[in-house]
């Protein structure tokens, strides 16, 4: 962490006056302003799911009408966003499911072949990360609509095929920075003190790894929960929808302030979420020279 | 154990690329590929009525106007988070990286009210004249700026990342060695940041050059970007080969700055 230069100019009231715009001032105040360009709009958007009229934009009086108090048309009782919502967690809790052991092996698998497969295998993941979403949904898209137009239809589990295939280079990436700072040396020691090698993965390694394989699962939860582009390219009927697509088919019609509900309801999920991934991340890597949550946020 | 979700991987990450070609009829092998419909897509580009041209040129000005942008504000907030933000730093920086965890459909959402005819920013630019300004009507500028609006954050952590790690022992040296405030930043802060900045602007400008979102809320078909061509196509019925056409026009522009970006990020790990 750097400490900040010492300014030796004068500081307070009598420096603003004699230069209100040096560069610490000037730059703090862009840097407030681009904070609350960034984050008030979101902030509205959840002021006025409390909205009493249907407009979104115009202030009527708080109440809970968007909620839960209207019987067609708040999150509680609409059915359509019920049903999305439900296909929303569904997803995603499937694709941690699928993704992080597979990812978690995965990366195990890279660490210890080395040589032009893992590095081929390394570029792969590194690619997912860069590829324009609509390239790779799209492609999922011809591919279950071709190929497997009979083998796999449209749907939740071309969805969840295209979300595993998306998300898998979160864990393999955080799991393998992971096991390099570990190295091979607590492993080694305890195949020295008899461990099988099974064994010395089972309880020396997959504990060391406990808080990568915890960030990978926040990591994948939430963005599979607002995931839009790959999910949106390969649902197949209504009830395939999620959340994230109603928000958008709404936004393009005349959206009342249940969606703002219905994306507040998304929103709290993923923060939720993550901050239990960075809670975890920390406890487990306690004591270790791993850091906290600006780590996390850079994986 | 491992070969098998090894050998998935594989399959999911080169199958879906290469299954591209194969549509609607599709001819699975190479020596049978024809290039009538990817030619038909290609003509779209240069021949009249250019259905396809000016999507693209747009696209392009979006992208690098809305780059600029994100760069310029985005190195300023960088820049105070890591040099001066003492006290605030750790609060600065949540704040900073909570627009990931915020799904982008529902920031642009927000704005997409913001800006409504009778919406709040209207309201605020009545006093000043600009009182019934149709944001969400075909206007390039509120399409920059959502673009900016979505994809800054990604710029601004790789470069406050590297700011962050610059040790203060070389900024003195700048300033013993008699450079002024500003020429120590552009002879030794900005030398020092330029792969950051080169790797914001990729992370930046790959997702834009695919965003079709953006547009679809806060624009209409005057602001039309590539990414809405492939999304329109993909949702029209027989519209699948076109839009592997598109999709493979999309890598293409892609390639470069994607193989630049993962250079980078192997180099990085190797000196690391």
């Amino acid at each position: 962490m750097s400490v900040a230069v010492a300014p030796s100019r004068p500081r307070g009231i009598k420096g603003y006056i004699r230069n209100p715009w040096r560069r610490p001032r000037f730059l703090q105040a862009t840097t407030i302003l681009y904070l609350l360009w960034s984050l008030l709009p979101v902030v509205l958007a959840i002021i006025f799911s409390f909205n009493a009229g249907r407009s979104r934009v115009v202030w009527q009086g708080p109440s809970l009408t968007w909620w839960i108090r209207d019987p067609t048309d708040s999150i509680l009782h609409d059915a359509a966003i019920k049903t999305a919502m439900v296909q929303t967690y569904k997803l995603s809790i499937l694709t941690v499911l699928i993704a992080v052991p597979i990812g978690t092996l995965f990366a195990i698998g890279i660490d210890r072949w080395h040589g032009r497969p893992a590095r081929t295998a390394n570029f792969v993941m590194l690619l997912s990360f860069v590829v324009p979403e609509i390239i790779l949904g799209v492609s999922l898209y011809i591919l279950f609509t071709s190929l497997f137009a009979n083998t796999i239809a449209l749907g939740t589990n071309a969805q969840l095929l295209g979300l595993v295939s998306y998300q898998i280079s979160y864990p393999v990436i955080i799991v393998r920075a992971r096991l390099l700072s570990i190295g091979p040396e607590y492993e080694e020691a305890a195949m020295d003190l008899g461990a099988t090698s099974g064994q010395a993965i089972r309880r020396v390694l997959l504990p060391l790894l406990a808080p990568a394989i915890f960030a990978s699962v926040a990591l994948v939860f939430a963005d599979c929960v607002d995931d839009f582009v790959t999910v949106s390219a390969l649902s197949g009927a209504a009830d395939s929808e999620t959340l994230a697509q109603k928000i958008y088919s709404a936004a393009r019609a005349s959206p009342t302030p249940e969606i703002n509900a219905a994306a507040t309801v998304m929103l709290v999920t993923t923060l939720l979420v993550i901050a239990v991934g960075v809670l975890f991340y920390k406890r487990f890597s306690r004591g270790q020279e791993f850091g906290g949550a600006t780590d996390f946020a850079q994986l | 154990m491992f070969v098998l979700p090894f050998y998935v991987v594989f399959a999911v990450a080169f199958g879906s690329v290469d299954k591209v070609f194969r549509l609607p009829v599709p001819y699975y092998a190479p020596w049978w590929w024809s290039f009538g419909t990817f030619n038909q897509t290609l003509t779209k580009f240069y021949e009249y009525p250019h259905i396809y041209q000016d999507p693209l040129i747009r696209t392009f000005e979006y992208v690098i106007a809305a780059s600029v942008i994100c760069l310029v504000l985005g190195y300023a907030v960088a820049y105070y988070t890591a040099r001066y933000a003492t006290r605030y730093k750790g609060l600065i920086l949540i704040l900073l990286v909570s627009p990931f965890w915020i799904s982008y459909l529902m920031r642009i959402y927000a704005w997409q009210g913001l800006l409504d005819a009778g919406g709040p920013i209207n309201k605020l630019l009545q006093p000043v004249g600009f009182g019934d300004t149709r944001f969400l009507e075909g206007k390039p500028v509120t399409v920059i700026l959502g673009l900016v609006y979505g994809y800054i954050p990604f710029m601004i952590l790789p470069i406050y990342a590297s700011l962050d790690r610059i040790q203060e022992s070389l900024l003195e040296a700048g300033r013993d060695l008699g450079g002024s405030g500003a020429s120590t930043f552009w002879r030794v802060t900005l030398p020092l940041s330029r792969p950051a900045i080169l790797a914001g602007i990729v992370i930046v400008t790959l997702p834009m050059f695919g965003d079709y979102y953006t547009n679809d809320l806060l624009g209409t078909t005057k602001t039309s970007m590539f990414g809405n061509l492939i999304a329109q196509q993909r949702e029209a019925s027989g519209g699948s080969t076109q839009a592997a056409s598109l999709v493979l026009i999309l890598s293409v522009i892609v390639l470069l700055p994607m193989l630049y970006y993962l250079r980078e990020t192997k180099r990085q790990v190797e000196q690391a």
